[in-house]
């Protein structure tokens, strides 16, 4: 069993790995075909499988970033569908945190589930730390989620994550099934003055 | 002071305030399909934990299963290894499930709302991002990861921050041709597709209030095209209309006591919003996207954008856009040759898509280039189609009329773009590799303007077929 020590995500750190552009949807990421397995197990192989086959160049095949963590991203970066199988794809590739200037909403909300911060910067820090990492990928990226910073050599940049989600994440609550039953029979009470439950 | 929708549903469903600062939030209806649960499921087993409110659970097929021959086993060893999940699961836990058995079965989105479990004031969550649908009918509904589904499983419940409100106000009657469709197209396209991120989406005005409830269905399905997770429109007459007589609805003088009670949690006069915006829904055209995201569209008498439109930042979008539809800057959209047209998906797969679909279809037959497929939503509304002898329009003009379910929508069952084909699609996607194959092309529409396709082969105006 893992000690709550373990969940607690204040800080991040490795090497990093940009893929730009903006508006990159979880069709993107996992392509619906890989959704028919009934495990997760696996999945990294295939993150952003159809764009590494067009585009050889694409970063997620270049040799220089295998081993990277720190994924560095643009705008609306997650769009699209619900499936929690890109995180999952991400994440078993390697991904423990990510930098981008926006998320899909329910694909943020899935990498919290997952413990993996989603930090947004503005479009020059971005842009700034993408090119950097490209010059130094082996250079570790310090993702501070608890400070909100994001440091690359001698610069550090900000890099926000709203409060709900920082307090899951450096506390160590992401993982929220054990908080939700704390609630204990606060649930069906609350279902019990619902007219739809209690009958109309 | 005034209240809004969201505020009343947010704060009925309140458990608790979570140490982390967000809500516990109670989900009064659990939607599960066969993609999205199976993992969740095994945590549950992994963690020993059972289903909180089985009696608030309710499940279906509809991504992965064939739109033809729809007995098992499938001819796809993944796909009948997840139905095999997914039956085993419902009755390990004891859930409910509308399986092709039963006659009820159907895309998640458009059964919810058929059956009446959808109804208004609750919060709705399933594991799959078009949930917003339900909103329609006056709840506050929305898609949630595997992980998510596995905790609403185990308690009921989500740890949620309540999104901020924005009102869209579409005012004005809407022109003959133009659709639900066409307005959801222009406001992604207007407030673009991460506009609505960290929003719910009140949608109001003329032309909502005169909306049927399968038009709202529509409107509130493509919210997270536009960035929302959240949207929904008031409970009004409508509603209350459309519930009524539903199997999962309250019946008699319940019923009565319902609908009193669901009209109470529409926004009140004077409500403030976090922002409003306004769309002028009597100069809507019919409108087609050309690019690849929902937002690249135009009306259907435009032409395809230049990148430099764009603002800075968009621009490599919009060339990587053109680079793979095969687009030229200025060419017209309409004449712009289609491979395949598909009308269905929880988008556009129901009763009154089809219709309209049909009276288009009596116009002509099928371009001999073109691939043309009418699938119904659900069981039932293929049920309701064959009652109107929808199917034999169909297919004497030449398209298939297939079986319920997602089909075409997103390339996880048997029907799928073949390489670089260009679709005229009634769904809600136009990414990259969406249909099914890596390079095929997507090009969203109206049902009626799919159909209009169809038969002339290329991107056409409905409204010169309809006159």
């Amino acid at each position: 069993m893992s000690t709550t020590t373990d969940f607690k995500r204040r800080q991040i750190t490795g090497r990093g790995i940009p893929v730009p552009g903006n508006d990159i949807d979880t069709d993107r990421i996992i392509p619906a075909r890989f959704l028919k397995a009934v495990t997760f197990e696996g999945m990294g192989e295939h993150a952003f499988e159809d764009a590494r086959k067009q585009n050889p160049e694409h970063p997620f095949n270049s040799p220089v970033y295998q081993g990277a963590s720190v994924l560095v991203v643009g705008q609306n970066f997650g769009c699209g569908s619900s499936r929690e199988h890109a995180p999952q794809a991400l994440m078993r590739w390697g991904i423990r945190a990510i930098v981008g200037g926006s998320f899909g909403e329910i694909f943020f909300g899935n990498c919290v589930m997952l413990g993996i911060p989603c930090l947004v910067a503005t479009q020059a820090d971005l842009e700034w730390l993408q090119k950097a990492v490209g010059r130094s990928p082996q250079e570790p990226v310090v993702v501070d989620v608890e400070n909100q910073q994001v440091r690359f050599g001698d610069r550090t940049i900000r890099a926000t994550v709203p409060d709900g989600p920082r307090n899951q994440l450096v506390g160590g609550t992401w993982d929220s099934t054990a908080v939700l039953l704390e609630a204990g029979a606060a649930i069906e009470a609350t279902a019990k003055k619902l007219p739809y439950v209690a009958g109309y | 002071m005034a209240r809004t929708l969201l505020d009343k549903v947010w704060e009925a469903h309140t458990v608790r305030t979570l140490p982390s600062g967000q809500t516990q939030l109670l989900i009064g209806l659990h939607l599960i399909h066969e993609v999205t649960t199976p993992q969740a499921f095994q945590m549950l087993t992994d963690a020993k934990l059972k289903v909180r409110m089985p009696e608030r659970t309710f499940g279906t097929l509809d991504h992965i299963i064939p739109t033809t021959d729809q007995t098992r086993p499938y001819a796809d060893p993944m796909a009948e290894d997840m139905a095999a999940h997914m039956y085993r699961n419902m009755k390990d836990f004891g859930l409910n499930l509308f399986d092709m058995a039963t006659g009820k079965q159907g895309i998640v989105h458009v059964i919810g709302p058929e059956l009446g479990l959808t109804q208004p004031g609750m919060t709705i969550a399933c594991g799959d991002s078009h949930t917003a649908t339900h909103g329609a009918v006056g709840a506050i509904a929305f898609g949630i990861g595997t992980t998510q589904v596995r905790d609403v499983l185990a308690t009921q419940c989500l740890a949620m921050a309540k999104p901020r409100l924005r009102q869209v106000r579409v005012d004005g009657r809407l022109a003959r041709g133009v659709y639900a469709k066409d307005v959801i197209l222009a406001i992604i396209n207007q407030l673009g597709v991460k506009g609505g991120v960290g929003y719910a989406y009140e949608y109001a005005g003329e032309a909502i209030d005169r909306m049927t409830m399968e038009e709202r269905l529509t409107l509130c399905n493509m919210s997270i095209e536009g960035g929302a997770r959240f949207g929904y429109v008031n409970p009004d007459a409508t509603t209350i209309d459309y519930l009524r007589g539903r199997p999962y609805a309250p019946q008699g003088a319940a019923f009565d006591r319902a609908a009193a009670w669901w009209k109470t949690v529409a926004t009140e006069a004077g409500a403030a919003f976090d922002d409003v915006k306004r769309i002028d829904g009597a100069a809507l055209e019919p409108i087609v996207t050309w690019g690849i995201n929902p937002e690249m569209s135009v009306g259907v008498s435009q032409r395809i954008p230049a990148p430099e439109s764009a603002p800075e930042a968009e621009r490599p979008t919009y060339r990587e856009a053109l680079a793979h539809m095969g687009f030229e800057v200025g060419q017209p959209i309409k004449g712009a040759k289609i491979d395949v047209a598909f009308v269905g998906s929880c988008t556009n797969g129901r009763l009154s898509d089809l219709r309209i679909a049909a009276e288009v279809a009596k116009k002509g037959k099928v371009a001999r280039h073109v691939r043309a497929l009418i699938v119904p939503g659900s069981q039932q509304v293929a049920t309701a189609a064959e009652a109107e002898g929808l199917p034999e329009i169909f297919q004497q003009a030449g398209f298939q009329w297939r079986k319920a379910g997602c089909s075409m929508c997103l390339g996880m069952n048997p029907d799928k773009l073949e390489g670089r084909e260009m679709s005229a699609s009634s769904s809600n996607r136009n990414f990259i590799g969406r249909q099914g194959s890596p390079t095929g092309r997507t090009l969203l529409m109206s049902p009626a303007m799919v159909a209009a396709a169809a038969i002339t082969g290329a991107v056409a105006d409905v409204r010169e077929i309809l006159k």
